[in-house]
């Protein structure tokens, strides 16, 4: 049975009278790309700061492989850190930066020399040695920072929103480049990052966070199509909400009626009690939109708006007087152009699994 | 230190208008400059190949005899001492300095401008009235042999007679008569030290404050303990600040008068007060001039070496 990289245990962070960091309890697996996602302010940096030592915790206890850590400081903990800023030493060449965690260590001239290549070159950045930190790219100087961490062989990297401050072509590619860089070097990555595109595509897992609290864990098809609440349904992708009231049961499934008029279909879910006010959250890619209804138990609507995006349309479909909802259709023709016109009277159809329950 | 001359051209060649307003734009601190500073210092210049006229005033028979006096041993044991007391002078103020500016600047900014606001406020007071202060403090009456030959000595005297140890009559001996603070190099330093210590703070605080704080943490992070990011990381990264503190403390040091002239009494006098009695006492200003000439080129040759050194690295 692997053992976890890091638990955290009941973990809480006060800053003065502001909680930054609420009774989080938290296991990551040994080898796993875990990340921690959330709105600025949700916690998650403090979260990252706590496991690297730079902050201590007001309560609670953080274990890194088997070690309690106690009051133990940054520089006696087996854990190294990629700073969103990178953090490189401007002082210093790149050479000497990613040298840095070996000389402090008192590793050997000649295994430094070695490593430090070997660690330049896992980054694609061979011969940089001799260049200051001020005369890379951004995108380089990431890498050195990668290079500076890793060169080290740490039980655990912590990344701290580390391609915040690149573009986005060079981000997508980063993204890719870190989580193959992950498998090959098999060291368990804490990925910080307010990006839940890119929380999706690098994750094994995610954490969900938002004001101290850890909302969800799971993967990243979890997350997306189970979501735990309606914060995490809104804040990973895009979601229908729609108000209702459930009204009966069916064999496997229930019916909500929405602002007291229109009835749906969902599928059943636990913990659920009839004449229960309950929120419906459904993505806007599960729908299909008709001219007829295809089974008796589609929705009718009027489509509002139609906007064209290249890869799909989307249309606002007004159900009642309260809701409307976006549906994406892939535009899978070519020139295929829009299939329904502003005003048009169509009938939306989806899986009654694809719509979750969320308790409001 | 980047400089560059104001009226380079750049690319193609400048309108002879363009020079002339650049010229008058300047020419307010060029007027000040060449007026107080650059006449003036010709005149001394000038002067330092003169002699001395019997009766004072100057014989112009450019010679260069008043150069070769300050080579005369009594004269450069004067500038040998003056030299030691400013680089300790430095020193001291760098290490009381660069930890309080260290203090300050890893305050809340709210506590920062009113730590520094502190350290400025008795700077307001004139330097002569803070120097007699320390005259007040240091001399054989003052407060500090008041309390050692008075309060400290009668408390040793009870304790004596309660108390009967050998050690007593050692420590009542010492009391008995003043420490000798005024007049030694000790009271020079002491009033130098307290007199720019701002001007070393203040450039250190700047270095220090601007230094990006995620760079210790990366240091630490990366196994190096306090000590070692102190000295691998902060100091390297705030050398800047005490370059600038070091010659801004250091230079006016080995100028000194008002101080050495206060608290050094008649025994410890440095280069500053040798000049001063050239003019004032001995009526020889050539000699004056001579040593004042000596003592801005080392400043100058001083400055321009540290500089250089600070920009290479």
């Amino acid at each position: 049975m692997p053992g976890y990289a890091v638990e955290l245990k009941k973990v809480s962070k006060h800053f003065g009278a502001v909680v930054a960091v609420d009774d989080i309890s938290l296991s990551i697996n040994d080898g796993e790309f875990f990340s921690l996602l959330g709105p600025s302010g949700c916690g998650k940096t403090t979260t990252l700061r706590l496991i690297a030592g730079f902050e201590l915790p007001t309560a609670g206890e953080i274990y890194i492989g088997e070690a309690v850590q106690g009051d133990t400081p940054p520089y006696r903990r087996p854990v190294n850190t990629v700073f969103q800023n990178y953090a490189l030493f401007p002082h210093m060449t790149i050479f000497q930066n990613v040298a840095f965690g070996l000389e402090m260590r008192k590793v050997s001239k000649e295994e430094i020399r070695q490593r430090v290549a070997e660690a330049l070159e896992m980054v694609q950045l061979p011969g940089m040695e001799n260049r200051k930190p001020e005369q890379l790219s951004g995108g380089q100087q990431q890498r050195v920072a990668l290079a500076r961490a890793l060169v080290n062989r740490p039980k655990l990297l912590l990344l701290d929103e580390p391609l915040g401050a690149l573009d986005l072509k060079l981000r997508k590619a980063m993204q890719l480049e870190l989580k193959a860089l992950q498998h090959r070097v098999g060291i368990t990555f804490v990925y910080v990052t307010h990006d839940q595109e890119e929380a999706l595509t690098m994750s094994d897992r995610i954490a969900v966070m938002n004001e101290g609290h850890v909302l969800q864990v799971g993967g990243p098809e979890g997350i997306y199509e189970q979501p735990a609440n309606r914060f995490v349904a809104d804040f990973i992708g895009e979601t229908n909400f729609l108000e209702g009231r459930t009204e009966g049961r069916r064999a496997d499934e229930i019916v909500v009626t929405i602002d007291d008029v229109l009835p749906i279909h969902t599928s059943l879910e636990k913990g659920v009690g009839m004449g229960e006010k309950i929120t419906v959250a459904i993505r806007p890619e599960k729908i299909s939109v008709h001219a007829e209804p295809p089974t008796p138990q589609a929705v009718p609507g009027v489509v509002e708006e139609v906007i064209y995006t290249g890869t799909d349309t989307r249309y606002l479909v007004r159900l009642t007087e309260r809701s409307i909802v976006t549906v994406r259709q892939q535009n899978v023709g070519v020139g295929a152009g829009a299939s329904f016109a502003v005003g048009a009277q169509v009938y939306l159809h989806w899986q009654p699994e694809s719509a979750r329950l969320l308790k409001a | 230190m980047e400089t560059q001359p104001l009226l380079q051209t750049q690319g193609k060649p400048r309108s002879r208008r363009e020079t002339w307003r650049l010229l008058s734009l300047i020419s307010p601190s060029l007027f000040w400059l060449v007026v107080f500073f650059l006449i003036p210092l010709l005149l001394v210049f000038a002067i330092s190949y003169g002699q001395r006229g019997t009766y004072g005033g100057v014989k112009w028979n450019l010679t260069l005899e008043n150069y070769g006096r300050f080579f005369d041993p009594l004269y450069l044991r004067i500038f040998g001492r003056t030299v030691i007391i400013a680089l300790v002078t430095t020193v001291l103020c760098l290490l009381i300095g660069y930890p309080l500016a260290y203090f300050i600047a890893t305050r809340p900014s709210r506590w920062r401008n009113v730590l520094l606001l502190l350290l400025m406020v008795p700077f307001w007071t004139n330097f002569l009235i803070r120097t007699y202060a320390w005259l007040l403090l240091l001399r054989d009456q003052g407060f500090i042999n008041l309390f050692w030959t008075g309060g400290l000595h009668d408390f040793l005297l009870w304790l004596s007679a309660a108390l009967p140890l050998p050690i007593w009559r050692t420590l009542l001996e010492a009391t008995s008569t003043p420490l000798p603070l005024f007049g030694t190099d000790l009271a020079i330093i002491v009033g130098l030290v307290y007199g720019w210590l701002p001007d070393m703070v203040l450039p250190c605080y700047a270095a220090i404050e601007r230094l990006d704080y995620s760079l210790v943490e990366a240091a630490q992070d990366l196994y190096a303990n306090r000590t070692r990011s102190f000295l691998r990381v902060v100091l390297p990264l705030t050398m800047s600040g005490v370059v600038a503190g070091s010659v801004l403390v250091f230079i006016p040091s080995l100028g000194a008068y008002v101080t050495p002239d206060l608290l050094g009494g008649a025994k410890s006098i440095m280069i500053g007060n040798v000049i001063y009695s050239q003019f004032m006492s001995a009526r020889d200003y050539p000699f004056g001039s001579a040593i004042s000439f000596v003592l801005m080129a080392i400043m100058l040759l001083g400055t321009l070496i540290y500089f250089r050194s600070g920009a290479e690295s």
